[in-house]
């Protein structure tokens, strides 16, 4: 397996000390360029999990394997796309993806890689542009270039069109989808949205929340582009609905009594 | 109407009643000279050229004690971000200094340095590192975290880091700190040569007032406000404003 996830236990301790517990005995295998989605309802822990296979968070037990090596820190094969663009702002569009290849590669040479990746999001009239001066969805597109750069075997991408509407998402599923299968990298994708993941996805991990752990692993076994199979994306989403209800009953319910014992 | 006429408008205004009360002797010329003679002394001064060397010699003293100010103050916000420790017992002592103006140096000043050019920029020197110093943890303290995670995910830690990330991003509060460094500065001033020697404005305006002139105490008082406003609105507003549009706040 190329990610290989085993017992992975979260936990945070909340303000009164006590223990809560965020991801429970998560065990994933994911295979080398597959698109992997997490679907699950906010607060069960797939943006911790992410960030934990980034290096940015440290798991309080259970280990990751990616390439049958443990990950412990931030690694320039784990590219990283978050919700928000995390464009620095005080550098160009072009430097903004150079970043990455600094230290690796000379200025030309980054130049011309950094060219590349932006051509490949159809940015390349933006290269001296401030991220300011740029819509969010120019933003995020920037960013994907930026995770693409340092060519990294696996992409992570937390949420990365939440904060977009819904045209823009749409025309950057097809980009996003496009560039998947020209650089054939492994996809972790994080999102809220069944149909998004549907349509992008081999696969769908659900998950439940409180504590977070998988509640099932689907397989979605279209032809892509998906839009021309909408019956049978209708049918998934009916089949992930099934599961999630159960979750968001879950939850309205524990709010409920919440409330009721202030 | 335009903010601009109004202005005008406002100042035509006060001049004429300034003018106008003098001249039908509402107050003695020796208790607010009107703005024709105060405009008479600050023409004798410029063209005989001793407001002019005044000047060159107060901002001399500045740049120098500003300069200074900026790179230590720097170097201590950093220190103070970056060590807990530092922050503990540097930065409690930072608070406290910057609660007193920064005259109240002079004395000792003077017996450090004697009655001369380094006491002053030794108060100038006070008046900007602290608050400098504060606003640059502060800016460093504030980095978007999202900016630190993401540059950790490319690979970049340490001293990298903190050199391509954390201080670019700190970059707004660097400029309002320089930018209160410099008001701060430029008081202590004009306050440390009222009480030294001359040539420089602060001097100037004391000579004046030993020798009842108090057209020159009026004219060096416009130099004062007029060259504080232009440096504030016309340098640290502006950049102030275009650092803050581009770092998108």
């Amino acid at each position: 397996m190329f990610i290989s996830i085993n017992q992975l236990n979260k936990q945070f301790l909340d303000k009164d000390k006590n223990p809560s517990i965020v991801l429970k005995d998560i065990n994933l295998q994911i295979e080398k360029g597959e698109f992997v989605s997490i679907l699950g309802p906010s607060g069960c822990g797939k943006s911790t999990l992410l960030s934990i296979v980034a290096g940015l968070t440290e798991a309080t037990n259970g280990e990751i394997l990616v390439d049958g090596k443990a990950i412990n820190k931030p690694g320039k094969d784990r590219g990283m796309v978050f919700q928000e663009a995390a464009l620095f702002p005080w550098i160009n569009v072009l430097e903004n993806v150079i970043f990455p290849l600094k230290k690796e590669m000379s200025k030309k040479e980054a130049t011309k890689q950094a060219r590349n990746y932006l051509k490949m999001v159809q940015l390349t009239n933006y290269l001296d542009h401030y991220p300011h001066e740029l819509s969010g969805g120019m933003q995020q597109r920037v960013a994907i270039a930026r995770a693409l750069a340092m060519d990294p075997e696996i992409l992570l991408m937390d949420e990365p069109f939440g904060a977009l509407d819904e045209q823009t998402r749409t025309r950057l599923h097809g980009q996003l989808e496009d560039i998947w299968i020209q650089t054939k990298k492994t996809v972790l994708f994080v999102t809220h949205s069944i149909s998004e993941s549907i349509k992008l996805s081999d696969r769908i991990i659900v998950m439940g929340t409180r504590p977070g752990t998988v509640l099932t692993d689907i397989k979605v076994d279209l032809p892509r582009p998906r839009d021309e199979h909408k019956e049978e994306m209708l049918k998934i989403e009916e089949h992930i609905m099934s599961y999630l209800k159960k979750e968001i009953d879950k939850v309205v319910s524990e709010e409920l009594n919440h409330e009721a014992n202030l | 109407m335009k903010p601009i006429y109004k202005r005008l408008i406002f100042f035509a205004l006060l001049l004429g009643i300034w003018e106008l009360g003098g001249q039908i002797g509402l107050w003695a010329e020796i208790i607010l000279p009107p703005p024709t003679k105060v405009f008479t002394s600050l023409y004798v001064g410029i063209t005989d050229m001793t407001l002019i060397y005044d000047l060159i010699a107060s901002f001399r003293r500045l740049i120098i004690g500003l300069v200074i100010a900026l790179l230590i103050g720097t170097s201590i916000g950093v220190l103070i971000a970056k060590s807990k420790t530092a922050d503990d017992t540097i930065g409690s002592m930072l608070l406290a200094f910057q609660s007193v103006p920064s005259i109240v140096w002079l004395p000792l000043a003077i017996m450090w340095f004697g009655l001369n050019e380094q006491a002053v920029i030794f108060v100038v020197i006070l008046g900007g590192t602290f608050v400098m110093a504060i606003n640059v943890r502060t800016g460093i303290k504030n980095v978007h975290p999202l900016y630190i995670k993401a540059a950790q995910t490319m690979g970049s830690s340490g001293i990298d880091l903190f050199i391509r990330v954390i201080f670019p991003a700190s970059i707004p509060h660097l400029v309002t700190g320089s930018r209160l460094a410099w008001a701060f500065a430029w008081r202590a001033l004009i306050a440390g040569e009222l009480l030294t020697t001359g040539p420089g404005l602060g001097y100037t305006l004391s000579y004046a007032s030993d020798f009842g002139d108090m057209s020159l105490v009026i004219g060096v008082m416009i130099i004062i406000g007029v060259i504080g406003s232009i440096v504030d609105q016309l340098i640290f507003q502006r950049v102030e404003k275009s650092v803050a549009r581009r770092w998108g706040l």
